[in-house]
């Protein structure tokens, strides 16, 4: 047992981490630090630093931009990106469509979207919840019927995240009503967000903030190309993308920031007992978590299986991990205090509710465990 | 980075297990409990035979120079299997004595299972304070005389010698005295402990000091820890194998969605604190410094703390009445995991610790 990266790994994140100490603008990094808002245009110039040091999707294949690092190496990488406070990446180009196409896409539609999705020409968006589907989603209505070479969608999507930067959106959407199985008659369709018929509007969030939205299709035309792998076969590519998680949903290294900042932040409280056993059990439940995920890590590489469940549980106690330093860093503001950072600290606190709900709601995430790994 | 047992642990932590199973099976530790020893002579030999009893001890004393690691897969073995045997008190004196003078003279008989030693240490009113110690060894002619009373020493009533610490010119040191005649009593989690009264006790002096006594307890942490895996492992899994063969309302009890998620967090609260235990025993052997040390040693029993307590009580409640029932090993479970919970320090004491480091 050996709980220390291997020295070529270390060698690794020193090099990554004097990147980003080079290479991450400090405007950005202090926006990140300063719980400021994020442009559009902010996340996309960090796309961009990063697509032009051939490093914004590692986990692509080489042909198409991937770095070939090992999944420690990948894990190490993202750690690095939230450690070091950087902009997020936004997983529904990078992470989530580029996996389906590279998966499951025609050679014509990776040709199509791959190179632009990499250097950050197209903003994708995901249409999955609905608002009578959340947990629930194979009971999706949004439909599309086929009409010559063309699908024409009806339908409404909610909750979709970044809509309104958005050029395309991934949708599953129903194409066969009368399917025996509810799950068999979703397809996976690949809609340019300019349509005719595309109609987004904002859903205002508990902290104020314009982040998600609706989005509602009123007879759009989208062509047979845009259909990924075949039609009714929709649930199967989303199924992919479960599995596809991530191993960083843990958000280690998000999270070790946000402790090493909520520490200088509290320096007043460090002799309050009771803050202080609050912040060190949520600190020794990162310091285990770190070592749970990289245990996971481990058993992934020796086995070769796909993570699974394990995803499950990285995600409910990150969230919950994240959540808890957010309460913490509040508790800590000077209740008598509306400065602008104390201010950001609250709401900060009112947005993080989202992260136990989002990305399968820490419920849902807790029937996974139980049916895969327990057999209950 | 790796997380496995290299190939000699693995070895021997399942020929711990294949022994445990054969000879000290839940109904063979009810006995070895009810007898007037309170611990199994023979599989004390066994461990003994098996290079238990040498496996920490150095190498110049007979023993096999080995680390925490090397001991965590065989104190889980021990945790699932509730090993009431004196373990770890033997341990965590041997290793005081390994650092004296008397260490190739006392050693070997420990090693070869034929001496068993305890620890005596803390005090009444000491907590969990390792420093506050109240015995007095003053020099009378040539022997050292001991004066005042340990408190709840484990392992005792069998031990052949005891470490004991006491206050000296220069502070707390170590001394050796034979066993002494007390039969002790039964703790909670049914192992044996004893109250020694030292009335001008004749000692040995074995030097040492506080630092010593830190990092004795600092080891037996890590260990119990590792113990603590090993009974939480058996409490998830009995109960998880509970919920699918009870049956009310005509379906098993683990189809009710309010018990399945209570399942899931025993099991994340049980690989939460695996992974603490393998931070706490590998940072015993990385040798870092004592800041270090107790540090992560501290941090690992918030965490075993805070998810013994957890599991052990969801795992009684969730056998519902049979929970209660002293018939079933899961009642066991849950008293050496109360025990564990605050052995060597509770989490509110190793909060304070960790924050003060």
């Amino acid at each position: 047992m050996d709980l220390n990266y291997s020295a070529e790994e270390a060698a690794f994140r020193d090099e990554v981490r004097a990147w980003l100490q080079a290479n991450l603008p400090r405007d950005l990094k202090e926006k990140v630090s300063a719980y400021a808002h994020l442009s559009k245009d902010d996340l996309m110039r960090w796309h961009r630093i990063l697509a032009d040091k051939g490093w914004v999707a590692p986990a692509w294949p080489a042909q198409w931009g991937g770095t070939g690092w090992s999944p420690v190496r990948r894990y190490i990488f993202e750690e690095e990106l939230g450690y070091a406070g950087a902009p997020p990446l936004i997983p529904f180009g990078l992470a989530m469509c580029a996996p389906v196409l590279l998966r499951f896409g025609t050679e014509a539609q990776k040709k199509r979207f791959l190179p632009r999705i990499y250097r950050g020409d197209d903003f994708w968006c995901q249409g999955y919840s609905e608002p009578g589907s959340g947990s629930d989603l194979a009971s999706l209505k949004t439909k599309a019927v086929r009409e010559g070479d063309h699908y024409v969608v009806n339908g409404q999507k909610i909750w979709t995240t970044l809509a309104h930067y958005a050029d395309w959106i991934f949708c599953l959407v129903r194409t066969d009503p009368g399917a025996e199985r509810r799950q068999e008659g979703i397809s996976f369709l690949l809609m340019d967000m300019k349509t005719p018929g595309i109609t987004v509007r904002p859903l205002i969030l508990l902290d104020g903030a314009h982040e998600v939205n609706e989005v509602f299709f009123d007879d759009v035309r989208v062509p047979l190309e845009n259909l990924v792998y075949e039609e009714g076969k929709g649930w199967t590519v989303a199924k992919y993308l479960l599995g596809h998680e991530r191993m960083n949903t843990g958000r280690i290294g998000e999270s070790k920031r946000q402790l090493a900042k909520l520490k200088e932040y509290a320096s007043s409280l460090k002799n309050d007992p009771r803050f202080r056993d609050r912040l060190s059990r949520v600190e020794v439940e990162l310091m285990a978590l770190e070592i749970t995920n990289l245990r996971f890590l481990d058993r992934m590489r020796r086995t070769g299986q796909p993570p699974g469940a394990d995803v499950s549980m990285l995600k409910i106690k990150g969230t919950e991990i994240q959540q808890a330093l957010t309460e913490l860093m509040m508790q800590a503001a000077d209740p008598a205090a509306h400065d602008e950072f104390s201010a950001a600290i609250r709401k900060k606190y009112l947005s993080m509710r989202k992260t136990t709900i989002y990305a399968g709601s820490n419920e849902i995430q807790r029937n996974i465990i139980a049916k895969m790994t327990l057999g209950l | 980075m790796n997380f496995d047992y290299n190939e000699e642990q693995q070895l021997l932590a399942d020929s711990v297990r294949r022994f445990l199973a054969r000879d000290y099976d839940f109904e063979a530790r009810r006995q070895i409990v009810a007898s007037a020893e309170g611990y199994s002579p023979q599989a004390w030999a066994t461990f003994a035979q098996m290079g238990l009893t040498g496996l920490p001890l150095p190498a110049d004393c007979g023993g096999f120079g080995g680390g925490a690691i090397d001991l965590m897969g065989v104190m889980e073995a021990f945790g699932e299997a509730l090993v009431v045997e004196p373990y770890l008190p033997v341990l965590m004196a041997a290793r005081a004595i390994a650092r004296s003078a008397q260490a190739k003279s006392i050693l070997p008989a420990v090693i070869e299972g034929k001496t068993k030693l305890s620890f005596a240490h803390v005090e009444k009113g000491a907590r969990y304070d390792l420093s506050r110690v109240k015995t007095t060894a003053r020099k009378s002619g040539d022997a050292w005389l001991l004066r005042g009373e340990k408190a709840a020493v484990l392992g005792a009533p069998m031990a052949d010698k005891l470490v004991v610490s006491a206050r000296t010119g220069n502070g707390i040191e170590l001394f050796l005295i034979p066993g002494q005649a007390n039969t002790g009593y039964k703790t909670l989690d049914e192992m044996r402990a004893a109250d020694i009264v030292l009335n001008g006790t004749k000692a040995e002096p074995l030097g040492g000091d506080l630092a010593l006594v830190e990092e004795v307890t600092d080891l037996a942490t890590a260990l119990v820890c590792a113990e603590a895996v090993g009974a939480m492992k058996f409490a998830c899994d009995t109960t998880l194998e509970y919920l699918k063969t009870r049956k009310q309302f005509g379906v098993p009890i683990g189809s009710f969605q309010a018990l399945q998620h209570r399942m899931v967090d025993m099991c994340i609260a049980y690989e939460q604190a695996r992974s603490m235990a393998c931070l706490a025993c590998s940072k015993i052997d990385s040798n870092e410094g004592p800041g270090d040390r107790a540090r992560a040693v501290s941090a690992a029993k918030i965490k075993i703390a805070d998810s013994a307590r957890h599991i052990s009580q969801e795992s009684v409640q969730l056998h519902g009445g049979m929970g209660m029932s002293e018939e079933l090993k899961v009642s066991h479970t849950f008293r050496r995991l109360t025990v564990i919970a605050g052995q060597f320090g509770d989490a509110d004491y190793h909060l304070a610790r960790f924050a003060a480091l």
